[in-house]
């Protein structure tokens, strides 16, 4: 009927309505090639659905250093637990900073997550201070390995350094070869004359024994030389044996501040001189076994150029000092691994720390120190382990939950818009591929990894786009309530539909957009999904539900109202036109009031 | 279906509806009511905080024989706290210990593990610091500022302040309800509820918007006809949208239905199950809240607006002439092309983009203005002058177009 009569008409529109779908099908087709050739067909998952172990670190604010968290440190950051985690030899673990504090580790099943999950943890300040004196903690306490000491943060904040912890392991550019002790006259050289000025008054034998230090066990009280009164008086308040005052008390230490400190297994507290030789000064790291001289288990120090100048400089002084001011604590993040004494300057820029290590232990504390010190200092805010069986579960569970809701959503759309239900389940389904290509091009190009919460937000999508889908149905039924047939009616409900549609997926979009950019970690998944999922839904309804509506308008099965068309002029008690669309609408004018 | 579609027709045209308004006094009140309950249910009762805000150790055990007596106790006995222990489906078991350390953690895992006779891999855990729950929480805070604050903006621009505020206010209104099932019921809340409720916010609007872009279509230019009031129309706009609005919930509704089925039922409690509850309940709020509470409300603000309330004047000021001359044993005819004209001159204005070539005036006068309920009586003549022309000139003219 209509047909002819707009038949040439449409031939010119043809095109403006092919064009949208030959676009989004290319974009189909473009993102689905580009995800084979990829190699990445399948969206990268979460820890939480493929197994492994989720760390989020929170980098703490240290007193007189509250700027030292931001961007460039927290890279760095980064870049140092990376270059550890991974030179433990896990593999693909990976690390990223989420806002402006957190940092999120993932370490994927299969690796060693108790051992990565401490050196991700190691601030890694290394210090040598010298020992003014130290006391036997009164009760002493079960002893720790000195690596697990890593797990607690402290040590002090001090932003200065964070370029320098980030260097490779090679030597440093800006080592020389000057030897000469008045070059070196820095900041630290004139803490080391003042650290040593106090140690002066007590008398000093030089002794004599192996060039290497070796560690030696402090005698029960050793004699105290002259040390301040408030720290004198801190130490002796200090009680090793708690843990927790242990890792405390070497929180907010500035390298240059004299300390007090505990070793590691809480059996002796050391009141410290401030720091001669810092941990930037170590070029590399080794853990090696050590049988000539029985000390088994034993972390090799190289330092660069200045730092073996340095700590020759150092050790030759210490040397001629009585015990116990003849003593060097080596000092990681507040504690003491060990306190050996010197006997003659060490040069040629080597030195080993001994202590109570096994080879994991030594492995692991040569490792952190090999790669430098964190910037800052970092606290678990949440572990998450999950074994891979769950994971499974719970990629399981969640897509059968997707299943389910769009099996319901499906049911409830034919259940009421019938035949025009295929074009919205159609258009889901066109925007679940472009999600899901998306989805798998973003893991390798942004490092989106699909957790749970993502495969929450993209099954709540699902609503959020067969509603847009249903506003603009309900457009068109309007209009045809008012007794226009289909092909006006679409057109006539579609500038209506669309304003509606823009508004309320803006709001939506707001929602996510304001959800991902102030949170962290599985919530920004969430937020991420659902806003992707809304952008392509305004797309999926311009380009694709649209022009197909169009098209089905100019097919007898919609235009002429079937009854399963879900457009039946009868069932939607639309007014009878009395032109237009004469014989079949015009029949069933009357029966229409009480059709049922 | 059919049914349901007739029934739509005739919400549609203003043949059946209720009057949301006209009664809004009575919902003002029930949600008044729900709103107190979940107040004092959380001063009284206060929300039950899920481990991660407290900080410390869950351990989610692989199915087995161990049962909840034992696994308390290893887990007491391993960590010195307290432990929670629930049982999930299948046997397994979710452990609660508050305030652990790390290494205290790892120990608590490995006696669980000796104790079940499995792998220590196979036993999740997640251990939470106790200042992370304080930032999620805070930052729930802050998001829910910052969204409220731009959401008013964009809707006092999109549509006016009245209904930004309205808007606001189903919002509020919507987040209460859910905390206060929440209080209520004494579900968790974890990371995945405030997930849910900060979804709630995009969600309920959704919602809200269809209603409120219905009513600004159908109530623009109200003042230049005396037909009907701000309120009839608000209502009638109400009715026409029921059906889209109801649908668009129910549909939204579905798949967190499944969320919460599944992850309910399947997997025992966890993030999904969380996040869909907080999500069902909101939304369930939200369909709500945008019928009977956002748009009386807009009434409400509108009413007060004195160019409405002379409106309103002018309206019974007709009625009454109409009433007059009805009992004069009149008819008056005029008043239907008044109301017509005007209606198609508010229209025309409304969509200027829209439609380039503006069809007549009847067409286009079916399309969006609400008739007056009083209206019913007479339907017939009405669908004569109109059906005839908007059928036809309709039909051509879209041809025409696409």
């Amino acid at each position: 009927m209509a047909a002819p009569k707009t038949g040439r008409r449409s031939q010119g529109s043809h095109g403006r309505t092919w064009r949208p779908l030959l676009l989004i099908l290319t974009a189909i087709a473009a993102l689905t090639g580009g995800m084979f050739l990829s190699g990445h067909t399948t969206p990268r998952l979460g820890i939480d659905l493929a197994g492994g172990t989720s760390i989020t670190l929170e980098a703490k604010t240290q007193p007189g250093s509250e700027n030292a968290i931001n961007s460039t440190n927290m890279d760095t950051a980064v870049n140092i637990i990376e270059r550890r985690v991974n030179g433990l030899g896990v593999q693909e673990a990976e690390v990223q900073t989420q806002g402006d504090r957190h940092i999120i580790v993932n370490i994927p099943k299969g690796t060693d997550q108790k051992t990565a999950r401490e050196q991700v943890g190691t601030t890694a300040r290394l210090f040598f201070r010298p020992v003014l004196t130290y006391e036997v903690n009164e009760p002493p306490a079960p002893s720790p390995s000195p690596s697990e000491s890593g797990d607690k943060d402290k040590g002090s904040g001090d932003k200065d350094k964070g370029d320098d912890a980030s260097g490779s392991p090679s030597p440093s550019e800006t080592a020389s070869d000057e030897a000469s002790p008045g070059d070196d006259a820095t900041e630290q050289g004139r803490a080391l004359s003042e650290g040593l000025a106090q140690a002066d008054d007590s008398p000093s034998p030089p002794a004599s024994s192996p060039p290497a230090e070796t560690p030696q066990p402090p005698a029960e009280q050793a004699p105290t030389g002259q040390i301040p009164a408030d720290v004198q008086k801190k130490l002796d308040g200090l009680d090793c044996s708690d843990p927790e005052e242990r890792t405390k008390i070497g929180e907010n230490a500035k390298p240059t501040d004299t300390v007090v400190a505990c070793d590691t297994d809480g059996a002796y507290k050391y009141a410290l001189g401030p720091a001669e030789v810092e941990g930037t000064d170590v070029d590399d790291a080794s853990a090696t076994y050590d049988a000539q001289q029985g000390s088994g288990w034993i972390v090799q120090l190289e330092f660069s150029d200045k730092g073996s100048d340095k700590f020759a400089d150092v050790t030759g002084k210490l040397a001629a000092q009585a015990p116990p001011n003849n003593q060097f604590a080596i000092e990681l993040d507040g504690e003491v691994v060990s306190a050996p004494s010197v006997d003659e300057s060490i040069t040629g820029g080597r030195a080993q720390i001994s202590g109570s290590f096994n080879q994991e232990s030594a492995e692991e504390l040569a490792n952190v120190l090999s790669y430098g010190a964190l910037p800052l200092s970092f606290e678990e805010s949440e572990v998450t382990t999950v074994s891979p069986a769950l994971g499974d579960q719970q990629l399981e569970a969640g897509l059968i939950a997707g299943a389910v809701g769009l099996a319901l959503v499906i049911i409830y759309l034919v259940a009421y818009y019938r035949g025009l239900a295929l074009v919205a389940v159609v258009s889901l389904m066109v925007s679940g591929a472009l999600t899901y290509t998306i989805m798998s091009l973003l893991g390798p190009g942004i490092g989106f990894a699909l957790n749970l919460p993502a495969v929450c937000g993209a099954i709540v999508a699902i609503g959020i786009t067969a509603d847009s889908f249903i506003v603009y149905f309900e457009r068109i039924r309007d209009e045809i309530r008012e007794g226009r047939t289909l092909r006006p009616a679409v057109e006539r409900g579609w500038p209506r539909a669309r304003r509606t549609i823009l508004v309320s997926d803006f709001v939506s979009f707001l929602a996510a957009a304001v959800l991902f950019s102030v949170t962290v970690g599985k919530v920004q998944g969430f937020a991420f999904t659902l806003g992707l999922t809304t952008l392509l839904d305004v797309v999926v309804v311009f380009l694709f539900t649209k022009p197909v509506m169009t098209i089905l308008a100019r097919k007898r099965f919609f235009a002429d109202g079937h009854p399963w068309s879900g457009l039946d002029p009868r069932r939607l008690g639309a007014r009878p036109p009395l032109r237009g669309r004469p014989r079949r609408v015009a029949a069933a004018g009357p029966v229409n009031p009480k059709e049922v | 279906m059919s049914r349901l579609g007739s029934l739509g027709a005739r919400l549609y045209r203003g043949e059946a509806g209720y009057d949301f308004v006209g009664k809004r006094f009575l919902w003002y009140g029930v949600s008044v009511l729900i709103t107190i309950i979940a107040i004092a249910g959380f001063m009284i009762r206060g929300l039950n905080m899920g481990i991660e805000f407290e900080g410390g150790a869950v351990f989610t055990t692989p199915s087995s024989q161990t049962s909840v007596e034992e696994a308390r106790e290893v887990a007491e006995e391993v960590s010195g706290h307290q432990a929670i222990v629930q049982e999930l489906g299948n046997d397994k078991l979710r452990i609660q210990v508050a305030s652990v350390e790390t290494q205290q953690a790892d120990e608590v895992r490995a006696a669980l593990a000796e104790e079940l006779g499995v792998d220590q891999q196979r036993i999740n855990n997640q251990l939470v610091g106790p200042s992370w729950g304080e930032h999620i929480a805070n930052k729930a805070w802050q998001g829910l500022g910052i969204f409220m604050v731009l959401v008013v903006i964009y809707l006092a621009i999109a549509f006016e302040w009245r209904m930004a505020m309205a808007a606001l206010i189903a919002l509020i209104h919507d987040l209460t309800i859910t905390v206060g099932v929440y209080t209520i019921v004494g579900f968790e809340v974890t990371p995945g509820t405030v997930i849910g409720l900060l979804t709630i916010l995009g969600y309920s609007l959704y919602d809200t918007v269809v209603v409120f872009d219905g009513l600004k279509e159908s109530t623009k230019g109200i003042t230049k006809q005396t037909a009907f009031t701000y309120r009839e129309a608000a209502n009638r706009s109400l009715n026409g949208t029921l059906v889209r609005s109801i649908n668009t919930s129910v549909v939204a509704l579905l798949p967190v239905a499944g969320l919460l089925f599944i992850g309910g039922g399947v997997l025992g409690g966890g993030m999904l199950n969380d996040i869909a509850l907080s999500l069902f309940v909101g939304l369930a709020a939200g369909a709500y809240s945008s019928i009977f509470i956002a748009t009386p409300l807009v009434v409400d603000f509108k009413e007060r607006d004195p160019a409405i309330q002379a409106h309103n004047k002018r309206v019974a000021a007709r009625r009454a002439a109409d009433a007059r001359a009805a009992a004069r044993g009149e008819k008056a005819p005029a008043r239907h092309e008044d109301e017509r004209g005007g209606a198609a001159a508010d229209d025309e204005d409304a969509e200027p983009a829209d439609e380039p070539r503006a069809p007549e005036p009847a067409a286009q006068g079916a399309a969006g203005p609400p008739r007056a309920p009083g209206r019913r009586q007479q339907p017939v003549s009405r669908q004569r002058g109109r059906g005839r022309p908007s059928g036809s000139r309709g039909g051509r003219s879209g041809g025409k177009r696409r």
